[in-house]
């Protein structure tokens, strides 16, 4: 009798641990191939100037260089970078984004030039000796100041450096306005970010003359994008481009993009007819790979007088950067505008989103790319409103949340909530912290002068992204539905090739637990390939936290394919009706006579011999599918923060995290936890430290990890996980996403308990990040 | 000039160095301004030494020297002329996984797995000094070491299960 | 990143080092632990022709009390102040500085002498050493010189050690049994400069009063001072929170710390007081024990 499988809910561990555990990742940079030449990038140091002259001479008397190449140079064999989301009814400007500058730089980072030279160091050598003229033009680094009446231009065809303007209106909002007792109006800035994954990027093009076939490794969340976008940008056939994005060391959105400099290493290897490899260090990625978030936002909500939310307006103005990059207009206008009313049963909003250039590094998506920039003023809202009303927080969110029974909920903003129930997990938080008797804690403490805040953050976030016919209505160049082929081979071991490609989310293990529950194959039968256009389908890559619920979902619906072809041929073999069998611990029986058996890998085996199919069926034993989503998938949960702030210094130390997030079934609940413990990490960050700061003349000041601030495990508090399971019902595995929700909620969850720590002080907004300073000030009233 | 390292300075300016690595003894001409972690990935093809930042806050190169955690990126491949260097290839024996390595793994302490050599050689370290950290200890242990996918939680309950296996627990 | 190449030699001796240094001139930089110089040096902010590592010379990481002294050798690492029993009993407030800087595996490479040579405004070490009438010694063509603390910082990353010296010692009075000192620093987070650091050794006589007392702030000048009013204040009298509160205004209005992403001036000042203040109870708490 097989070993029952129960692989699905296990906290199995990770088959990927092995190699990353023994220094046997394989990592782009880690890559050498034969005849490899190195490749710098000459960067403006300048955030806005006409490009006047390159003079190379002394740089090619390096010995060792192979070359110098700017735009000239490279023309026609690079094109400009497109964008792959273009909102529509934004009227929204898509100027020219060159690969390598050519007239005109603007920010300070792009690149004017390559030198590419055997060794890498010198490389650098030669990069410095480049001498690049440039006349300096007037800056605008804010986006406010950019959009001004005499602010320098950046870019001819958006005038105004107006990118788009976006609307988004649901239900009547002024009614709800003048209905209102209360209203409460606030600006918040949520600030840039750098997403400073650990693993700087990097690329390796090496071109075939024979084959014409350019393979480029590159650290990428989704290699067919790659593909596709170098395909235009080369003006190469696609299925002569080979893109292999072996481990990647984190992304967080920002190996998203197909970068400039991707595209030129590509050119460089054609037309060198060597391997062109290119290495990314760290004060480059600071300025050369995509920042995050960058909204300033001005909110009113309104509520009646019990606290009963009606409306919100938003106005926000986001920074783009320089030019826009592949994902960026819809980060802060789909995956943002939509979630404005986050958990609550608003009937009516309007938003307002204005994209603006400035002379800065271009703005993409960052870990939750639009949704925490919602949530965060929707929960410092419901705050501000509770200060008003002098009530309690908890009260006015459980007041207004949307009732277990009302999903699908249609929201006023035009989605539809698949599935929820916000009080349980906002209960459970809720009593893992002892709400009330933290709150008695707090009124005794505060009679002593003592401060101590407790900060809440009810979320509700769409990913999964998502149903293809949704998201190209939304301007996105493709669809975003999942691909996968589930094969058995002929010896019964499995082959699991996805689109998605987890850089450190843990598929090779979760979707080998979903094929195992499938077909009752043990997980260590079972690999998942990833990352490699010429192994995998079609793929739409790791982002949007929509791996699990759509890539995880099509590998459920291609087991489920391969079980059911599985049933046809044992039935055939055991002469018997598909009815009459029992499929259990991937072994098929036929019912009441148990010894008349097969197992999967013996129908394996058969399907390959393909001597005994029954009529119709092909042979071997695989399945693919292109799994589109019905709809988004939107996890939900209430994360707890409390905090004792030093009076003194301003210093504010996390006395407890707590966590309750519900992101449907869980295939690994080990994994789910990290990614909460990660994800509510970075938001702490952007709470606590992170910010990317320019200086008036466009100079990144904060362009290596002494001056932008992340956490480490000193800084880091104790992060507490937990969850409560509301399936999603459209969902093939009743899963959604959780690789973003961390993220999301934390921010908010830190900010207002801090400004709860605060409140004797009269102060109703602090911007992040909250330094120990800017509290200070709050309490001495500087 | 060259009284002190007669021999072994050669005419292009490379020097001879010796070095221990992972148990073996290995000798190479290198540029003096080769910096160590360079000379493990590019020379010795021992990549599992990863180089995360320019200014050594990361710590993602950090290697055992004579059995002291330093950050591979912050010194030059002469410096380490004579000394013994383990690197996270040389902590697995035989195929079996090192009793830290194991904990990571049942602790889920790596995601992108970037960061995880040097946190596991830094841990090695501490774990050396101190046989049962508090969690206090553990974070200021690991504190050279950033990452940016898990937290830090299973970080640090992976280095507490690994004190503990070593110290006889297990 | 890859420095600009140069030429490496490693004396065996001081003396070897000292000749090379004159060879050299200013074509050359020393190179102690290396973690400050080589991430300048793979920024391309310094690149010298020629680096002399002293690393291995001998004799030089000493840690002993030696008749009035205690003496530390320049190449002595961070993490061996911090680790060492007699150092960790006796000299708390070294133990903080040591504590305090950079991380673990900084604190394994980087050195005392390295670390005061350097002279960064934000030096931990030069607070702390300030604490104390500390003494560098150095070694050059001309033999051996002694300097004083209070002679040593002379402006940003600019000593009194000459450019054909070598820094091989540091020596600080040997501590008494009723005195105590602690360093705080104050940072954005771990590995971070200070934003304001105030160090402190003091001594309690028999009455329990402050004997001596001397003040090291690191971050608030362009070198690291002595807040000289500030330990005034406090000599001969009873160590009463008022009198340390006092001394520690004093101490903010004698700092000059300038605004940066670090902190506006007026913060850093105030923290000055903050922090000389909690520095100073804790020394004296350390002094009665």
């Amino acid at each position: 009798m097989a070993q029952a499988v129960k692989a699905m809910g296990e906290p199995i561990l990770r088959k990927e641990d092995d190699r990353f555990l023994t220094g046997r990742g394989r990592y782009v940079a880690d890559l050498t191939l034969p005849g490899t030449v190195f490749a710098k990038f000459v960067r403006s140091p300048y955030a806005h100037a006409r490009l006047v002259r390159i003079d190379a001479k002394r740089a090619l008397a390096i010995p060792g260089v192979i070359g110098v190449f700017t735009a000239m140079d490279l023309k026609g064999d690079v094109g400009n970078v497109p964008t792959a989301w273009t909102i529509p009814n934004a009227d929204i400007k898509t100027p020219p984004y060159p690969a390598l500058a050519k007239d005109v730089v603007r920010y300070a980072g792009e690149a004017v030039a390559v030198v590419v030279a055997e060794t890498s160091a010198s490389a650098e050598d030669a990069k410095e000796l480049v001498e690049v003229q440039y006349d300096p033009l007037p800056v605008r680094v804010n986006q406010e100041a950019a959009l001004e009446p005499g602010a320098p231009q950046l870019h001819a065809e958006a005038p105004g450096n107006v990118a788009f303007r976006w609307p988004l209106a649901g239900g009547d909002v002024e009614a709800a306005f003048k209905e209102a007792d209360v209203i409460v109006t606030e600006r918040f800035v949520n600030q840039r970010l750098q997403p400073s994954a650990m693993e700087p990027r990097a690329a390796i093009a090496a071109y075939d003359p024979g084959t014409k076939e350019l393979t480029l490794h590159v650290t990428s969340q989704n290699p067919h994008i790659h593909r596709l976008l170098l395909s235009i940008i080369l003006g190469m056939p696609e299925q002569r481009i080979h893109v292999i994005s072996p481990d990647v060391g984190g992304g967080f959105g920002s190996k998203i993009p197909c970068y400039p400099w991707e595209a030129v290493v590509c050119a460089l290897a054609v037309r060198l007819g060597r391997p062109v490899k290119w290495v990314e260090d760290r004060s480059e990625n600071m300025v050369a790979t995509t920042h995050g978030r960058d909204h300033v936002q001005y909110v009113e909500l309104a509520a009646t007088k019990d606290g009963r939310i009606l409306g919100i307006k938003v106005k926000a103005i986001a920074n783009m950067g320089a030019y826009l990059s592949t994902a960026a207009p819809g980060i802060p206008t789909i995956l943002f505008g939509f979630m404005v009313g986050g958990a609550y049963a608003i009937k009516a909003g309007h938003v307002e989103v204005t994209g603006v250039f400035t002379n800065t590094t271009p703005v993409d998506a960052y870990r939750g790319a639009g949704r925490p920039e919602a949530l965060y003023l929707v929960e410092r809202m419901v705050d501000l409103l509770a200060r008003k009303l002098e009530m309690d927080p908890a009260e006015v969110r459980r007041k207004n949340f949307i009732p277990p029974d009302k999903f699908p909920y249609p929201i006023a903003m035009g989605l539809t909530y698949d599935s929820g129930n916000y009080g349980a997990a906002f209960d459970k938080a809720l009593s893992l912290v002892d709400y009330k008797k933290l709150r008695q804690e707090q009124t005794h403490a505060r009679k002593e002068g003592r401060l101590m805040g407790i900060g809440l953050s009810s979320y509700v976030e769409i990913c999964g992204l998502g149903p293809s016919s949704v998201v190209v209505s939304t301007g996105f160049a493709g669809g975003l539905w999942g691909s996968s082929t589930v094969r058995v081979h002929p010896t019964g071991k499995v082959t699991v090739y996805t689109g998605a490609h987890p850089h450190g989310q843990g598929e090779e293990t979760t979707f080998a637990q979903v094929v195992a529950q499938e077909l009752g194959i043990p997980v260590e039968d079972i690999d998942v390939v990833h990352g490699d256009t010429k192994s995998t389908p079609m793929g739409m890559g790791t982002y949007g936290s929509r791996t699990t619920p759509v890539e995880g979902g099509s590998v459920a619906l291609s087991a489920r394919k391969v079980r059911d072809k599985g049933r046809k041929i044992a039935a055939h073999l055991l002469e018997a009706r598909e009815e009459d069998l029992d499929f259990r611990d991937g072994t098929f029986s036929v019912k009441g006579s148990p010894d008349a058996k097969k197992t999967i890998q013996e129908v394996a085996w058969a399907a390959y011999l393909a001597d005994k199919m029954p009529a119709g069926v092909e042979p071997i034993l695989e399945a693919t599918t292109f799994y589109d989503p019905a709809n988004f998938v939107f996890p939900f949960g209430t994360h707890v923060c409390v905090v004792d702030v030093d009076p003194e210094t301003g210093q504010v130390s996390v006395r407890r995290y707590v966590a309750v997030d519900d992101c449907g079934t869980q295939i690994n609940p080990m994994i789910v936890e990290g990614q909460v413990h990660g994800g509510v990490l970075q938001g702490l960050g952007q709470a606590m430290m992170e910010a990317a700061v320019y200086d008036e003349t466009g100079n990144l000041l904060t362009s290596n990890f002494l001056e932008y601030l992340i956490p480490s495990s000193l800084e880091a508090p104790r992060i507490e996980a937990k969850s409560t399971v509301t399936p999603s019902p459209h969902n093939p595995i009743g899963a959604k996403g959780v690789g973003e929700t961390g993220t999301i909620a934390s921010s908010e969850a830190y900010v207002n308990a801090v400004m709860d720590a605060l409140a004797p002080f009269g102060v109703a907004n602090l911007d992040m990040p909250l330094t120990p300073e800017k509290v200070w000030r709050a309490i001495h009233r500087k | 000039m060259t009284s002190h390292m007669r021999g072994r300075i050669a005419a292009d300016g490379q020097i001879r160095i010796a070095v221990t690595v992972n148990g073996s003894k290995v000798e190479r001409s290198v540029e003096p301004r080769t910096l160590l972690v360079d000379f493990l990935r590019d020379e010795l093809r021992l990549t599992g030494t990863h180089v995360g930042c320019d200014t050594s806050h990361c710590g993602a190169c950090t290697v055992l020297l004579d059995g002291r955690s330093v950050k591979s990126c912050t010194m030059f491949a002469v410096q380490a002329d004579g000394a013994s260097v383990t690197t996270i290839e040389g902590l697995a024996q035989h195929g079996r996984l090192h009793p830290i390595q194991q904990a990571f793994k049942e602790n889920h302490g790596l995601q992108c797995g970037f960061c995880t050599p040097g946190v596991v050689l830094a841990a090695m370290e501490l774990l050396q000094l101190t046989k049962a950290p508090t969690e206090d200890e553990i974070r200021t242990g690991i504190s050279g070491n950033l990452c940016r996918c898990t937290g830090y939680v299973n970080i640090v309950k992976s280095v507490a299960a690994a004190a503990e296996m070593m110290s006889g627990g297990r | 990143m890859h420095p600009q190449a140069f030429e490496y030699v490693r004396p065996e001796s001081v003396e070897r080092a000292v000749g090379l240094l004159r060879e050299y001139g200013d074509r050359a930089k020393v190179l102690a632990g290396g973690q400050s110089l080589i991430p300048l040096m793979k920024l391309r902010l310094a690149s010298p022709q020629v680096l002399i590592d002293i690393g291995r010379i001998p004799g030089m990481s000493i840690i002993k009390e030696d008749g009035e002294f205690l003496r530390i050798g320049a190449l002595t690492r961070h993490r061996d102040l911090e680790r060492t029993p007699l150092i960790r009993e006796r000299y708390s407030i070294l133990v903080d500085a040591a504590h305090s800087l950079g991380d673990p595996q900084v604190r394994n490479l980087g050195t005392v002498g390295g670390a005061l040579a350097h002279a960064d405004p934000a030096s931990d070490w030069g607070a702390a050493f300030l604490a104390f009438d500390a003494k560098l010694v150095t070694k050059g063509p001309d033999g051996e010189r002694t300097i004083s603390i209070d002679d040593f910082f002379k402006d940003t990353f600019v000593t009194a050690v000459k450019p054909t010296e070598i820094l091989t010692e540091v020596r600080i009075p040997k501590a008494g049994t009723r005195d105590g000192g602690a360093y705080l620093k104050l940072k954005r987070k771990t590995g971070d400069f200070a934003t304001v650091g105030a160090a402190t050794q003091l001594g309690l006589d028999a009455k329990g009063h402050i004997a001596d007392v001397r003040i090291g702030l690191a971050a608030v000048g362009p070198t690291p001072i002595r807040a000289k009013r500030a330990e005034a204040h406090l000599r001969g009298k009873a160590p009463h929170k008022e009198a340390l509160a006092e001394a520690a205004k004093l101490a903010a209005q004698d700092a000059r710390p300038t605004s940066d992403l670090r902190g506006s001036e007026e913060y850093k000042r105030a923290m000055v007081e903050v922090f000389t203040r909690r520095a100073l109870e804790k020394a004296v708490e350390r002094a009665g024990r």
